[in-house]
């Protein structure tokens, strides 16, 4: 069953394309990260799945329903959509309860039991109902935005790079609390960022935008082992690039391959594929970066536990685990 | 400012809301009608017409007062001001909290009333030597709340940093101090010399002709259209080149506002053997200020042949000032929100043209704003000549930027956000105007309307030219009452003024500390 289906989605700001023929998927009842660098059009398009914004062509779909395509353009408080933005736009004029029943019918907004629930859902004390926005720190008041969105039961909630504004800390602990409240919820979900780790972690499905348009879609894991270009794999994470001679018959002889740093292994002896002479060490605790130079020539990057660095200027051998990239 | 960076690449669309837009150009075109009534009259009267009327030793003589008025009210204002501020907020001196309030109380007392306070007391008080002591005494407070909020917000970083790179003192002053201060010392200079290009009363009641007072006079004893027109069109004219210099003078600086979160105060300057001259200077400037007109009202109370309370009548009057106050209030923020909105939701070229007529609509002086109405009003709506409804909207014309500066600090409040996540929560524009943005800038509104009823307590110049027949506010009757120098019989609605605009003082004191 898909979510949210988005055709071809096209839009300019006068004669700048943003984006350009966008296709997007996302299945029902899970969260998908749009990740992307800044400026690639991540928001333009929440926006216009939104429907704050008229895209130039395309279509979008929210659960087998168009609102957005030829002749059609639902407006956004008929859509079924909750949203959530980066530093949660909370009402300040309102207290927390008010802001979570905000979108609720009249008779609804009442019910107090609604606002304990939702507050748990997102773990937080249903005793910070009547507190006013000013009163929360940043992840709280994410919670509430994102319970505030869930509470007319929308079909599709966007997240528009809701922990960006949050400190280290706070990130961590607010992005659980926020996958759980949605797995809980069962909700469709949109996660907007420009964190490759965020996407990777928190998605059962990543989209990798750039330039206005969806370059690879897959579940994380399979999209960072197998990037569909060298953009992708650099976007995803660090990578180093090693020279390769191909072994099968008939190819050429020199070749350029990709693996990540966390791929190659240092050991002491001189018994491994390559050696090398370590340049420096950056030491981070429970592990360190190395650079080294090889015997051909090329400096490569790899990682090693804390416990087993190796002085700059030693020669270490480096294999590599995994199949390359 | 991460919104800044997540929001870079976007630029929302132009909204499209043509009814709000056409609110918006109603009352620019509003607001400029004294600006093209001008005009309409400079070029009906023609280049002989004009050099007639214009190239005369009376315009030559008012000419000479008006500048020279300016230069030198301008000039001891932003010295008074100063150096106050500099005493107030950045030494020693005892008893800050005192004179903070002393400082910007005198602008609660009218001009005119400083004035005939003054000249009560020291008859013979007049001609140019009057008219710029009165006038400083009374528009002083307009350089001295800007500077001192910008003095009490300075980061003292800036001046360490400065002594450290081996400057002296003074040097400190010069050269760090001094340009930080320069859009403040500037808009408060330009306020002042709008102040003096507009004023009527105090310089009538001291006998010092300006522009001002001679086209009251002219259009009074002889309903002159096209000489007060042209009078008129020397005096916008000077307006206009006071606009451009301060525009000119303030150039960037006036982009770098100082922020408004300093972390640290300022080490004050130790006054030490200086502080009992301080103390007399201060209280000197208080007295003549504020004591001057408060013991000459006291003293008519007291004393005057001419003192009465004829209870009914000044219920009436006060009756009347509250509910043209009100009304005018109303106007102005009803005409003020289309242009706020516009000014704060579709920065543009359009939008930035829409404010600023609004703004020299409110440079005008009264006098030219209310001939204005007047000609206008009798050609075309003859209907509204001498109507209440002509007289709220020379206030909402005057008193416009008032309520705008309330309101867009409201607005901008709101970020475009919390538009868009009330509909995504399923409800409509009209439910998300009234549910959000109503209630988000009621206070503004409040603010801005509190400040436009007290300013229209005290007008006079448009007031007497244009109130309905019969109408008397606590301002035309202060006026007529002490012109007949019945001081006695005068002073009851001064009282009641100053007691009406001493919150609206308070307000403007609060602002200029944020």
């Amino acid at each position: 069953m898909t979510g949210l289906d988005v055709r071809g989605l096209r839009r300019s700001y006068g004669d700048v394309p943003v984006l350009q023929g966008l296709d997007l998927t996302v299945p029902a009842g899970a969260l998908t990260a749009v990740v992307g660098p800044s400026g690639c059009g991540k928001t333009t398009l929440l926006r216009l799945v939104a429907g704050f914004d008229r895209p130039g062509a395309g279509t979008v779909t929210i659960d087998g329903r168009a609102v957005t395509g030829p002749g059609v353009l639902v407006a956004p408080e008929r859509r079924r959509i909750g949203y959530v933005t980066q530093d949660g736009t909370l009402f300040p004029h309102l207290t927390v309860a008010r802001n979570i029943t905000f979108g609720l019918p009249r008779r609804e907004r009442r019910a107090r039991h609604r606002v304990a629930e939702l507050l748990e859902l997102v773990g937080l004390d249903p005793a910070h109902a009547d507190r006013r926005p000013d009163e929360l720190s940043g992840g709280q008041q994410q919670r509430v935005a994102l319970a505030r969105a869930l509470a007319p039961r929308p079909a599709l909630v966007l997240l528009d790079e809701p922990f960006s504004s949050l400190d280290t800390e706070l990130r961590a602990s607010t992005r659980r609390a926020v996958v759980d409240a949605l797995a809980a919820a069962g909700t469709t979900t949109v996660l907007v960022t420009h964190d490759q780790a965020e996407a990777l972690s928190l998605a059962g499905r990543v989209a990798v935008m750039r330039d206005g348009i969806v370059v690879q879609e897959g579940p994380p894991a399979e999209l960072y082992r197998r990037p569909g270009d060298r953009g992708v794999a650099a976007f995803l994470g660090e990578i180093v690039e090693l020279p390769a001679r191909l072994v099968e018959p008939g190819s050429r002889n020199g070749a350029t391959v990709l693996v990540r740093p966390e791929q190659l292994t240092l050991t002491a002896g001189g018994d491994a594929g390559m050696i090398a002479e370590v340049l420096d060490v950056a030491f981070y605790g429970p592990y360190a970066e190395v650079r080294a130079r090889t015997t051909e020539g090329t400096v490569v990057r790899a990682r090693c536990p804390g416990h087993l660095v190796p002085e700059p200027g030693a020669r270490v051998g480096i294999s590599v685990t995994g199949a390359v990239l | 400012m991460t919104r800044a960076v997540a929001g870079a690449g976007i630029r929302r669309p132009p909204l499209r809301h043509p009814l709000r837009l056409a609110a918006a150009l109603a009352v620019a075109a509003l607001t400029l009608l004294p600006l093209g009534y001008v005009v309409a009259g400079v070029v009906a009267a023609g280049p002989e017409g004009v050099v007639a009327l214009v190239w005369r030793p009376r315009v030559g003589e008012l000419l000479r007062n008006t500048v020279t008025l300016v230069l030198l009210g301008t000039t001891a204002c932003v010295v008074l001001g100063t150096g106050a501020a500099w005493l107030v907020e950045r030494t020693s001196l005892p008893g800050r909290a005192l004179w903070t309030g002393l400082m910007a109380a005198p602008l609660a007392v009218p001009a005119f009333v400083n004035s005939v306070g003054w000249y009560a007391l020291f008859p013979g008080f007049d001609g140019l030597d009057a008219a710029v002591a009165v006038t400083t005494l009374s528009y002083f407070p307009l350089v001295y709340l800007p500077v001192a909020a910008v003095l009490r917000g300075i980061d003292p970083a800036f001046e360490e940093l400065g002594r450290s790179l081996g400057l002296g003192p003074w040097r400190v002053v010069a050269r760090v101090v001094l340009p930080q201060l320069r859009p403040a010392l500037l808009g408060g200079a330009l306020l002042v010399g709008l102040h003096l290009l507009a004023e009527f009363g105090a310089l009538q009641s001291l006998r010092f002709d300006t522009f001002t007072t001679a086209i009251y006079d002219q259009f009074q004893s002889t309903f002159d259209g096209a000489g007060a027109t042209m009078l008129a069109g020397v005096l916008v004219l000077l307006c206009l080149l006071l606009l451009a210099g301060e525009a000119g003078l303030a150039g960037r600086a006036r982009i770098s506002r100082v922020g408004s979160g300093v972390a640290r105060r300022a080490a004050p300057h130790r006054l030490g053997a200086a502080t009992l001259p301080a103390v007399i200077a201060l209280s000197a400037l208080a007295v003549a200020a504020l004591g001057v007109p408060l013991v000459s009202l006291a003293s008519w109370l007291v004393t005057s042949t001419s003192t009465a309370f004829p209870l009914a009548e000044l219920a009436g009057t006060a009756a009347t000032s509250l509910g043209l106050g009100a009304l005018g209030a109303l106007a102005t923020c009803l005409l003020a929100l289309p242009v706020a909105w516009l000014a704060v939701r579709c920065r543009g070229r359009l939008a930035i043209l829409v404010e600023r007529a609004t703004y020299i609509g409110n440079s005008l002086p009264g006098i030219v704003v209310a001939l204005a109405l007047i000609t206008v009003g009798i050609r075309v709506v003859p209907a509204l000549y001498q109507s209440t409804a002509m007289l709220v909207a020379a206030y909402a014309v005057l008193f416009m930027p008032r309520a705008m500066v309330s309101l867009r600090a409201a607005l901008a409040q709101i970020p475009p956000e919390l538009d868009d996540v009330g509909r995504s929560l399923g409800v409509g524009p009209a439910g998300v105007l009234a549910r959000v943005s109503v209630p988000l800038i009621a206070r503004g509104i409040g603010a801005g309307g509190a400040l436009v009823f007290l300013a229209v307590v005290t007008e006079l110049t448009s007031t007497l030219l244009l109130a309905p027949i019969g109408t008397e506010t606590l301002a035309t009757r202060f006026w007529s009452e002490s012109s007949e120098l019945h001081y006695g019989a005068a002073a009851p609605s001064a009282l009641l003024m100053i007691v009406l605009s001493a919150p609206a003082a308070w307000l403007l004191t609060r602002r200029a500390a944020r």
